[in-house]
């Protein structure tokens, strides 16, 4: 059965290979969060990971940092197994290295401690900043970062903004200067006008740092734009995975297919125009003996499907290069 | 010309707040017509959702000061009606449906007796005929098994499902308005792709006017006959789909049409609005957009742009469109709009564009 291997070029920051979540496994109400995936995200690249809500997307986000316990598989982040990571002083050493940004600003924000102490609490848990004085030149600096006023850092996290409290917890992930970041629908609560901010912001801080992004959302018009490849997620597995120009070029998975097809799109002409597709999710319920899994059916663009549908997927591939 | 069922005038309203008396929604007039779709666009705190929940008075009473202004709906000032007429309308003949369906149902009544509750309330009809004809309209949402989704409730439900209930609700008794507020922001897209298909056919087959607020403006050209933009509560632009797209005048429209990405959008940042919406309770002076407006003129600091006049349907609230203004360039993205306007949807007419006589349509 087929995994999806890694281009043998570039450097793997983190490796998931079939990835379980399960919850309450084996009773009434077992729930198969994710359904063994296998991916990789390269260091320095933005990986886009889109799906629908239930399709296991904030899971495997949550999972990859520790905050869920893995059922089965593996997670190598700098080659290192992420489930041998135990004990106080490894989690925080990890977690020195991988932040995340959720997607409610307000909720992940201690509404009783004013920014200063937000960030400089976790200056000094990771040893980043001894005494008060680097604390607060390291706190300036970050506020400077992310475009909030210095003279803001004695507020409270009730006093900003939705898209400033946002800024202030990309600032805090900022604080130990992570190697990656997981973003976790981390616009979907911003009005529209601040959303092109905080993009414009991870952006900057892409270029300047070289960080490694997972950049989790349901928007595909904005995971395209920020992503350099892009896995479709649903119920728990993966079913299609490419470069973001490659996915939304041509799309082979029907479901992807629909997805695209179900995004509105802000020019007119082509929303009245826009035929919406339906998935069928009936198709693709492989009955068991049926060998699937993903398999590349143009170069570094998988696909989930049996390995009778394999040679289908790579026809269309190819009829759609010849098109374009 | 379509008749106009409902127009709002001038509508200015205020909540008395413990920090001070906040003016959500400034002079807001429009006409909603018979079988049409309105748009409102805007950000939270736009007073878009506030204009809408007056017409139906469903703002909370104690707080609410309704300034001035007035909803006229069949010859009948809503504002004025006494709270016994209004119940003939809210519901009736105005219904409305709301983005979180779990907090608008009950959850500890079936959705079949919901919705037989309201035909019961508002029409003649026994318990026996409310019912079947709830489970009619729960088959006219497009849900599988009417009879026995009926006897569920609403926990039962997935959230595309619950839109579809609430809609169904909303329908009981055959109104001429449906307000739409926000009903698919919770909603993953395939399944608002047919909720909003839903609304639309549904319009069409009983000729209803929608009025569907959003601040995405992909679902405005989804299902927007006309847009209304709101900023700060005032309405800054109002227009056909097709001018508010792509003939937009208003600074503020092409920030929002901007900082959406399109699929094909390449560029290394996204166009975006500075700073944030402004604290209504400390109204700057002027107009409330100018602190963020790239293009904003001395002038908009001091005094509040009126609408000025594009075309006979088309209204922007800038100070751009004054004759003496000065000529100003729109983002790329805008111009190629206005282009795409030029060549696909201007008739013949006459259509006045940066500093023309702002009366010279129609």
């Amino acid at each position: 059965m087929g995994v999806a291997a890694a281009q043998p070029d570039r450097e793997v920051l983190l490796e998931v290979r079939s990835l379980q979540k399960v919850y309450n496994p084996g009773k009434k109400g077992e729930v198969r969060a994710i359904d063994d995936i296998s991916f990789q995200i390269y260091k320095g690249e933005t990986l886009g990971l889109v799906g629908e809500s239930g399709s296991g997307k904030s899971t495997t986000g949550r999972a990859l940092i520790k905050l869920e316990d893995i059922t089965a598989g593996t997670v190598l982040y700098k080659g290192q197994d992420i489930s041998r990571v135990t004990g106080r002083k490894a989690v925080l050493e990890f977690r020195k290295s991988m932040q995340m940004i959720f997607q409610d600003p307000f909720a992940s924000l201690n509404p009783r401690i004013p920014v200063k102490n937000i960030l400089g609490d976790a200056l000094r848990l990771h040893h980043i900043c001894e005494t008060d004085e680097e604390v607060n030149r390291r706190v300036n600096e970050l506020l400077d970062t992310v475009g909030i006023n210095r003279s803001y850092a004695n507020r409270y996290p009730t006093e900003f903004s939705g898209g400033q409290c946002q800024r202030i917890g990309i600032a805090r992930a900022l604080c130990v200067k992570p190697d990656f970041i997981i973003a976790d629908e981390c616009l979907s609560a911003l009005d529209v006008s601040i959303q092109a901010q905080i993009v414009n912001l991870l952006i900057k801080l892409r270029k300047e740092t070289e960080m490694t992004f997972l950049f989790i959302a349901h928007d595909l018009a904005m995971v395209k734009y920020i992503s350099d490849r892009i896995v479709v997620m649903k119920d728990g597995k993966i079913l299609e995975m490419a470069s973001s120009d490659e996915l939304y070029r041509c799309p082979l998975h029907p479901y992807t297919v629909s997805l695209l097809s179900a995004s509105p799109v802000t020019d007119l002409r082509r929303e009245k125009q826009r035929k919406r597709v339906d998935y069928d999710a009936s198709l693709h319920k492989y009955p068991s003996g049926v060998s699937t899994g993903m398999f590349e059916v143009a170069p570094d663009h998988w696909i989930y499907c049996s390995e009778q549908e394999v040679d289908r997927y790579r026809q269309a591939a190819a009829a759609r290069k010849k098109a374009n | 010309m379509k008749e106009t069922i409902l127009s709002v005038k001038d509508l200015s309203i205020s909540f008395q707040t413990l920090d001070g008396k906040v003016s959500a929604v400034q002079g807001v007039t429009f006409d909603l017509k018979k079988g049409e779709t309105l748009a409102i666009v805007g950000e939270s705190g736009s007073g878009k959702s506030v204009s809408v929940k007056a017409i139906n008075r469903v703002l909370p009473k104690s707080s609410t000061r309704y300034e001035h202004g007035e909803i006229i709906y069949q010859g009948r000032n809503l504002l004025e009606l006494p709270e016994t007429e209004m119940e003939k309308v809210r519901g009736k003949k105005i219904a409305m449906i709301f983005q979180d369906p779990m907090t608008s149902l009950n959850p500890t009544m079936t959705v079949g007796r919901q919705i037989a509750e309201s035909i019961i309330k508002h029409q003649r009809l026994s318990k026996e005929e409310a019912l079947r004809e709830a489970v009619n309209l729960i088959n006219l949402v497009g849900i599988r098994n009417p009879e026995e989704s009926s006897k569920n409730y609403p926990h039962q439900f997935s959230g595309g499902m619950r839109q579809r209930v609430m809609i169904a609700l909303s329908l009981a008794c055959k109104p001429d308005i449906l307000i739409a507020d926000e009903p698919t922001t919770a909603l993953d897209v395939t399944i608002q792709a047919q909720i909003l298909d839903l609304i639309d056919e549904l319009r069409q087959k009983l000729n209803m006017s929608v009025i569907f607020i959003t601040h995405d403006l992909g679902v405005v050209a989804h299902v927007a006959d006309r847009v209304a933009v709101m900023y700060a509560g005032r309405i800054v632009e109002i227009g056909t789909a097709e001018e508010i797209f792509y003939h937009p005048q208003h600074p503020y429209t092409w920030g929002l049409i901007c900082s959406m990405p399109s699929l094909d959008t390449r560029d290394d940042t996204l166009y975006n609005i500075p700073g944030a919406p402004p604290n209504l309770l400390q109204m700057p002076r002027g107009d409330a957009f100018a602190p963020r407006n790239a293009f904003a003129l001395a002038i908009d600091f001091e005094e509040k742009p009126p609408l000025f006049k594009v075309s006979v349907s088309h209204y922007a609230a800038t100070w751009l469109l004054h004759p003496a203004a000065p000529k100003v360039a729109p983002p790329e993205e805008i111009l190629r709009r206005h282009e795409v306007f030029r060549s696909f949807y201007q008739s013949g007419e006459e259509v006045s564009v940066y500093g023309g006589s702002s009366g010279a349509a129609g």
